[in-house]
């Protein structure tokens, strides 16, 4: 399936056994470091998104159960669109990859969490925080890469199904959670027998059930609640706050691995199993979003793919802490720190998507080495760094 | 009525919105209030806490797992119930000894006040008195082990069943000796219960097998039932396997161990598959769950490895399992098991 020759251009290739060595010791400290650090901060953050997603969530609700009037509409919509975004992405996503775990709340945690989507929590587990975070970007291996309907990298072979991929992206996008719901059924394994049947039959079962579940609440148990009068304004509602997160979540998570800086691998590249090479292949496999706060906040942080990869066991709410000190090991290793404003990320993936529909197609030019910006000249307040991101401090100093 | 909120708050539970209102009105955990804390010796308080819904009850000397969180962690040890299982006001408490270096046990001695919530884990336990009451009975207790057999002694006394019960506790003085003062009016006024002291600083003159033949020279005709530090359980265990009918010896370990070398295998074990990680293992019957998967080269959580923190709990998708600490075979597609104390009984299919 690989066939595409390793690109010599990769910077796996440059670094020296050793700079390997100590690239896996340094990005392993920091993780050590952050881990022994957490408490009560961290506890207290997830507890309140919790509590804010839950209140939010109740009070869309209610707002909807007006929904026959328009102000009621808009307002109830856009409440439970951003509850809905925050419950799987800054919520669902973390706390099923373990991020949490380490609190020991059973009510918090990855082996008992469930999400408000199609995708039933333990497939999801399985493809997601299994096989595409051990397997990133190696395509063949990582099921992730076009989600094998998509063609994403000119290294996967053209067939002539890709040309209506511009026509089913827009389809993905809008039922995204159906999509991967389901991808994670995974029918590589199940096509070579990897999976046993029973399993097959179990998530089969609990596909079924999850989406019942999901279709009596948003299209029948809350539009009855709203009377024979309002019923069809809030089942309207509803499937537009579905669309909505949907497409959302579908543009976070394609600007994380498919714009055109990320480097793919090839299933020999990936089998190297030295810790520091699966930091670099997890650090240039993934592309980062620039922003403010509140945009790394609704995309779960997600914007910060590169130390999600990296770390996809710390809190999320650390990454926009770690990502200076991963700048740092960049830079003296002479490594790519991918990232770009939102419009660029997501125009280059669109861009791709179009362009690798057709046969053929070269890999786009990747990012050079990170270079910190230039110090901050005294008076000026700190000048923005090379990628155009401000500070943390900055940004959150912008806020009235 | 439930299954209707049920719908509108999938994949949310009720209780998670109730909470939202007042924690202590969840009904999915069981959490408690500390309501008094009371100083028994230097190093030792007993614990007073209101459960957020009625006490179920539970046999003298079982233990109750107790959650507590420390800087955004909780953390879970288990401690043998002291209170009365009918107790009027539906209070329980537990009886902690101080251990310096130790995460729980000093928050108990030194840093709870009343007031404090904690989590209340289910009843556990098989170190209980057996029915019909055995006529004969001796108790060997040492330091805190004496906190289960206080509550079967207590049992025992308020329903006039102490028959002819020997009682061997040991300390490092006589001020040391947790509920000392109420088990020696105990022994003045009932003729059934007759307590021995042993103090001892150091190892040199700990109390051994020797002592006890000396001591309680019928200790074979009695159900005995121990509770002390690891050397001493095993000495006696060994001298009962050697000298006595180890099937009427009953233990406490305030430290146990869970399979392993010394365990006997209870059932036929199996093999497991870890869903998540894709990885099978196979399983003898005297294996934990959770050691077969890391032989098989999954990387799984745990934390205590005994039972008590459910760091290492999984759900189980397919088959059942048999308890190593109990021998029972349990479990329903579905629910989460402990890997540290479970082997598969046939296939077992986790989601971890
Ligand atoms: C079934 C059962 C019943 C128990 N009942 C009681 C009880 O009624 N009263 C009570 O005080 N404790 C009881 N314990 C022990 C209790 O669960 C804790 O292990 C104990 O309080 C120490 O916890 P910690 O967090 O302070 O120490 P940890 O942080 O767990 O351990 C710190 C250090 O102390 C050592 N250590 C652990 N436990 C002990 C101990 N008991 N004595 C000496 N050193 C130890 C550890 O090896 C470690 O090095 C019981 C344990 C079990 C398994
Ligand atoms: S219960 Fe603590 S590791 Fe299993
Ligand atoms: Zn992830």
């Amino acid at each position: 399936m690989t066939g595409a020759p390793a690109d010599m251009e990769n910077p796996l290739h440059r670094l020296t056994d050793e700079q390997i060595d100590e690239i896996g010791k340094e990005f392993q400290a920091i993780h050590d470091e952050v881990y022994e650090d957490l408490g009560e901060r961290d506890a207290v953050y997830i507890r309140s998104i919790i509590q804010f997603h839950r209140r939010l969530a109740a009070l869309s609700r209610v707002v909807l159960m007006a929904s026959r009037y328009k102000p009621a509409w808009v307002l109830g919509t856009a409440g439970l669109s951003t509850a809905k975004i925050i419950e799987n992405m800054e919520i669902g996503h973390n706390v099923m990859h373990g991020q949490w775990d380490w609190m020991n709340d059973p009510y918090i945690h990855s082996s008992t969490w469930d999400w408000d989507t199609a995708s039933p929590a333990s497939a999801w587990k399985h493809s997601h925080n299994y096989v595409h975070h051990t397997f990133t970007n190696v395509v063949g291996k990582d099921h992730d890469v076009g989600y094998e309907i998509m063609r994403v990298d000119p290294s996967q072979k053209w067939y002539p199904h890709y040309l209506l991929q511009p026509f089913y992206n827009v389809l993905l996008m809008a039922f995204f959670e159906w999509g991967v719901a389901v991808h994670d059924l995974d029918f590589e394994a199940i096509r070579t027998g990897k999976k046993p049947k029973s399993q097959v039959k179990d998530e089969l079962k609990e596909i079924g059930r999850k989406a019942r579940r999901q279709i009596v609440k948003d299209y029948i148990a809350f539009p009855a609640l709203s009377g024979p009068k309002g019923w069809k304004a809030t089942l309207a509602a509803n499937f537009t706050a579905n669309i909505v997160r949907n497409v959302w979540s579908n543009a976070i998570i394609f600007c994380g691995h498919f714009p055109d800086q990320a480097y793919t691998f090839t299933e020999e590249e990936g089998a190297d199993d030295r810790p520091g090479a699966w930091y670099v292949r997890q650090l240039i496999g993934a592309a980062n979003i620039d922003g403010g706060p509140f945009f790394h906040f609704m995309s779960g942080n997600l914007s910060f793919q590169v130390e999600h990869h990296l770390y996809p066991d710390l809190p999320s709410s650390r990454y926009q802490e770690i990502a200076p000190r991963v700048k740092d090991i960049c830079e003296r290793y002479g490594l790519p720190y991918n990232t770009g404003p939102f419009r660029r990320q997501w125009g280059s993936v669109q861009r791709t998507l179009v362009r690798l529909a057709f046969p053929g197609g070269k890999p786009r030019k990747k990012a050079p080495p990170y270079e910190a910006p230039a110090p901050a000249v005294e008076g000026n307040g700190g000048a923005p760094d090379g990628n155009g991101r401000a500070t943390t401090e900055r940004v959150l100093a912008s806020f009235p | 009525m439930l299954a209707a909120a049920r719908a509108l708050t999938t994949p949310l539970l009720p209780d998670d919105y109730i909470e939202l209102m007042n924690p202590m009105w969840t009904t999915r955990e069981l959490r408690g209030e500390i309501v008094d804390i009371r100083p028994e010796t230097e190093d030792t308080s007993t614990i007073v806490i209101r459960p957020s819904a009625k006490w179920l009850g539970h046999w003298p000397g079982q233990y109750l797992r107790i959650g507590v969180e420390i800087d955004g962690r909780r953390h879970w040890r288990a401690y043998s119930l002291t209170s009365d299982p009918n107790h009027p006001d539906g209070l329980i408490s537990v009886t902690v000894k101080h251990v310096p270096e130790g995460k729980l046990s000093p928050y108990f001695t030194r840093k709870a006040e009343i007031g404090t919530m904690v989590f209340l884990g289910g009843v556990e336990g098989e170190f209980r008195l057996p029915y019909p009451r055995p006529e004969k009975l001796l108790f060997i207790s040492a330091g805190s082990g004496i906190t289960p057999v206080w509550a079967m002694l207590r049992d025992l006394a308020e329903s006039g069943a102490l028959g002819d019960a020997k009682h061997v506790h040991c300390c490092t003085g006589p001020d040391d000796f947790i509920f000392g003062e109420t088990l020696r009016a105990l022994c003045e006024g009932t003729d059934g219960y007759d307590l021995s002291e042993h103090h001892s600083k150091d190892e040199s003159d700990h109390f051994t097998t020797d002592h006890l033949e000396q001591l309680v020279p019928d200790w074979r005709e009695r159900e005995t039932f121990l509770s002390g530090p690891p050397a001493m359980i095993d000495a006696f265990k060994e001298h009962w396997e050697e000298e006595g009918d180890p099937d009427r010896l009953h233990l406490e370990r305030f430290q146990p161990v869970i399979g392993g070398e010394g365990a006997k295998a209870v059932g036929e074990g199996g093999t497991v598959r870890f869903r998540v990680t894709e990885v099978e293992g196979e399983c003898d019957g005297k294996t934990p769950i959770l050691e077969c998967g890391e032989n098989a080269g999954a990387k799984l959580p745990f934390g205590c490895r005994m039972g008590i923190c459910h760091t290492c709990v999984g759900k189980l998708e397919h088959g059942q399992v048999r308890d190593l600490r109990t021998g029972e075979v349990h479990g329903e597609g579905g629910q989460m098991i402990r890997t540290c104390v479970n082997a598969p009984e046939g296939h077992v299919e986790i989601a971890l």
